[in-house]
């Protein structure tokens, strides 16, 4: 029996629970007693959700779309910044309506449009789900320290995260992504330090109450270190509402990514991006060429729509009495 | 009914005895938020001036209502809170001024027990993992080393060894009990803090629980500084009680000698409010109740901080704040701080306060204010209308006066 124990994890003692699942022989006589952990029970719970299940569908065929997007490119024959000048332009240089060579038209450049919006789910993807493990991240650490060491330290942080929110959003991270030129990783990292507010903010106060628990001062009376306190006694009961939280920001991610690109201040061109398609778009839907606003609007309708949809079905998952995540 | 003392050889011949746990005025004021710009900043005095010395292998039991500062005291004689003032000596060493990282080696010396089963295990974590919390903090064992010396903990404290893998909600109130118990006997400890362990239980899983405790203390040669409300309980596990009140102690003695002779008034109308199960000795006690509440801990009286409440307030004990010292002849063990200590078999009914109206507490019903003379005397405290529980053993459900079980 080669079973280790993960004492440290709440979630984590996945060895006894496969070695229980692969019928490995258990010690004499005995049959292991598994208790089921708060996310198998939300993810029983998730399983019987249609709406979840539809949702995770929608996104696990965007995900596929996106990681085969140079196979799909290749396979259709055109690349993604490849502009065809003859049979991609109208006469008066405009884009082509949707036809058997280009399923959805093409763009103001001659590009095909389908190749570009499933480049584009690349982009807004990984910038949504990056992002968001950035703004998380930084939202548990902050919120952890400043919701259990108090004192100077959540003064300093609740400050600035007050500060932060007192600024418009949109206003500070053109701001800075004017100063600092426009690349894809400064997208990431605009969008996903300017969003740790929320998450830190749920964090601290929920750190706040349960810090007064009596297992808390179990854990100080054993001796434990403010660390140990806040990543295994604390996080564990925090972690549901961030990973709602989380499933909530990918999808603001990924609008937030669109309107810094549809400002100009985004993923730079030639890159296909969903927001600066709808941008360039705009200027052409007047005239007639309503296939290039409309396909890269619904992608991005139809990717955070699915998002939150299941980002509201975590939530009840891991939370059924409902209520007590905006606090 | 006390067989399960186990009084240590070394510490009976003498009353100093082998002292593991010196208090030594104690004081634990929290700093309450101030309402209003440029008013004093106020203080709860939670623990006011307590010293006490808990002897090796002995239990040592606190008692008083809810809100006395008995938790308060636990938890600043295991350093969950700093001390305002005072010394704390265990075994030797000075620990009042100690760092919390120069406090963790010795936190595997003193360890606690939580009232609440519910909410001193962490819901999130299996129960092997906090059972295996000492060892992991520590460093101590890990992995499977670390599992054996789990199980056998569970095994130990009367749980199902196979249960490691289940978290605190699958278990009930008793086994959570167990498992608090257990989480503090991993690296048996010298002082176990057990803060109102059972207060949260059923009495069935009560008596398990402390008979478990007391088996333990057998076994392992433990000190116990056992916190509650329920005087019966006390009363079964403690070879010295104390009593406090307001933040003060009130009284200390032998267990025994406490529950005999009360020196304090209030540990009279405490232990008239017990329970007896003989109903023909209950219907002729007097149960001595005591009126009003607790005052606040914000502004505490002066003088005596009992004198509000008490059916032999005299002026002195307005103005003079009385010492913890042996009364009427009593021996150097039994401590009571009172000018006017209750003598063997005396009553507390048959007293009235010496004082004047503007320093007693009024009733809530305000059937004393319909009795007080012209002359602003008090009727005395024999004036309740009865609501009052004669029931639990329990304080600080006692808000009237009641004579002798309405029979």
């Amino acid at each position: 029996m080669s079973m280790i124990p993960d004492i440290t994890g709440g979630a984590g003692d996945t060895a006894a629970e496969l070695a229980v699942e692969a019928g490995e022989p258990v010690p004499v006589g005995r049959k292991i007693i598994q208790g089921r952990s708060p996310f198998q029970l939300a993810w029983e719970r998730l399983r019987t959700d249609k709406a979840a299940i539809v949702s995770m569908a929608v996104i696990a065929a965007i995900v596929i779309m996106a990681l085969m997007a140079p196979l799909i490119a290749a396979w259709i024959g055109h690349g993604p910044n490849q502009q065809f000048i003859d049979i991609g332009e109208n006469a008066n240089g405009g884009p082509v309506a949707p036809n058997g060579t280009f399923w959805l038209g093409t763009d103001s450049s001659g590009r095909d449009l389908f190749v570009r919006i499933v480049y584009g789910a690349r982009v807004s993807l990984s910038v949504g789900v990056l992002a968001t493990l950035i703004s998380i991240a930084l939202g548990v650490v902050f919120g952890l320290a400043a919701g259990y060491l108090g004192g100077i330290v959540d003064v300093v942080i609740a400050r600035v995260i007050d500060i932060m929110l007192a600024i418009p959003f949109l206003v500070l991270a053109i701001s800075i992504a004017t100063i600092l030129h426009p690349s894809f990783w400064l997208v990431i990292f605009v969008v996903g330090i300017l969003s740790f507010t929320y998450p830190a903010r749920i964090v601290r106060g929920q750190v706040i109450s349960l810090k007064e628990k009596e297992y808390i001062q179990a854990a100080r009376a054993l001796g434990a270190g403010p660390f140990r306190i806040m990543f295994i006694d604390l996080l564990p009961n925090v972690i549901a509402q961030v990973i709602v939280y989380g499933s909530l920001l990918i999808p603001a991610s990924i609008v937030l990514e669109a309107t810094l690109s549809f400002l100009g201040v985004g993923i730079p061109p030639p890159t296909a991006d969903w927001g600066q398609m709808i941008s360039d778009a705009s200027g052409y839907y007047q005239y007639g060429y309503w296939w290039y606003l409309l396909f890269p609007s619904l992608a991005l309708l139809i990717t955070t729509l699915a998002f939150n949809i299941l980002g509201d079905s975590v939530r009840d998952a891991l939370d059924p009495r409902g209520g007590g995540l905006y606090v | 009914m006390n067989d399960v003392k186990t009084v240590p050889a070394q510490a009976a011949d003498t009353t100093e005895g082998d002292v593991l746990l010196r208090v030594e005025n104690l004081v634990k004021y929290f700093p309450v938020k101030s309402s209003g710009f440029l008013k004093p900043r106020e203080f709860v005095h939670a623990v006011e001036d307590v010293s006490l010395a808990v002897r090796r292998g002995e239990t040592y039991g606190i008692v008083g209502e809810s809100g006395c500062g008995k938790s308060t005291l636990g938890r600043s004689i295991a350093r969950l809170h700093d001390i305002t003032s005072g010394r704390i000596v265990f075994d030797g060493q000075d620990i009042s001024k100690l760092s919390q990282r120069r406090m963790r080696p010795l936190r595997r010396e003193i360890q606690m027990i939580f009232q609440d089963p519910i909410g001193s295990l962490n819901p999130r974590r299996r129960v092997g993992s906090i059972i295996g919390d000492p060892f992991a903090i520590h460093h101590t064992a890990s992995g499977t080393e670390r599992r054996r010396r789990v199980q056998e903990l569970m095994e130990r404290v009367g749980l199902n060894p196979e249960h490691y893998n289940r978290f605190p909600a699958e278990f009930s109130g008793g086994q959570r009990q167990r498992i608090g118990v257990a989480r503090a006997l991993a690296f048996q400890p010298k002082l176990i803090i057990c803060d109102e362990p059972v207060s949260a239980l059923d009495v069935s899983i009560q008596a398990q629980v402390v008979n478990l405790l007391a088996d333990l203390q057998a076994e392992f040669g433990l000190t116990y500084i056992f916190i509650a409300h329920d005087l019966s309980v006390v009363r079964h596990v403690s070879n010295t009680v104390g009593v406090m009140y307001l933040g003060k102690l009130t009284e200390t003695a032998p267990a025994d000698t406490l529950f005999t002779v009360p020196r304090h008034p209030y540990t009279g109308a405490l232990l008239s409010a017990v329970p007896l199960p003989d109903p023909d000795q209950s219907a002729q006690r007097k149960q001595i109740v005591l009126v009003g509440d607790v005052p606040s801990p914000i502004a505490p009286p002066s003088g005596c901080r009992f004198h509000p409440r008490c059916p032999k307030a005299a002026p002195v004990c307005v103005t003079d704040d009385p010492v913890l010292e042996p009364q009427l002849g009593d021996g150097p063990d039994h401590l009571a701080a009172c000018h006017l200590p209750m003598a063997e078999g005396e009553s507390l009914a048959d007293f009235k306060p010496t004082i004047g109206a503007e320093e007693r507490v009024i009733e809530p019903e305000g059937v004393l204010a319909e009795d007080v003379l012209p002359g602003g005397k008090p009727a005395g405290g024999d004036a309740g209308t009865g609501s009052a529980s004669p029931g639990s053993g329990s304080i600080g459900a006692v808000p009237t006066t009641r004579e002798g079980g309405q029979a």
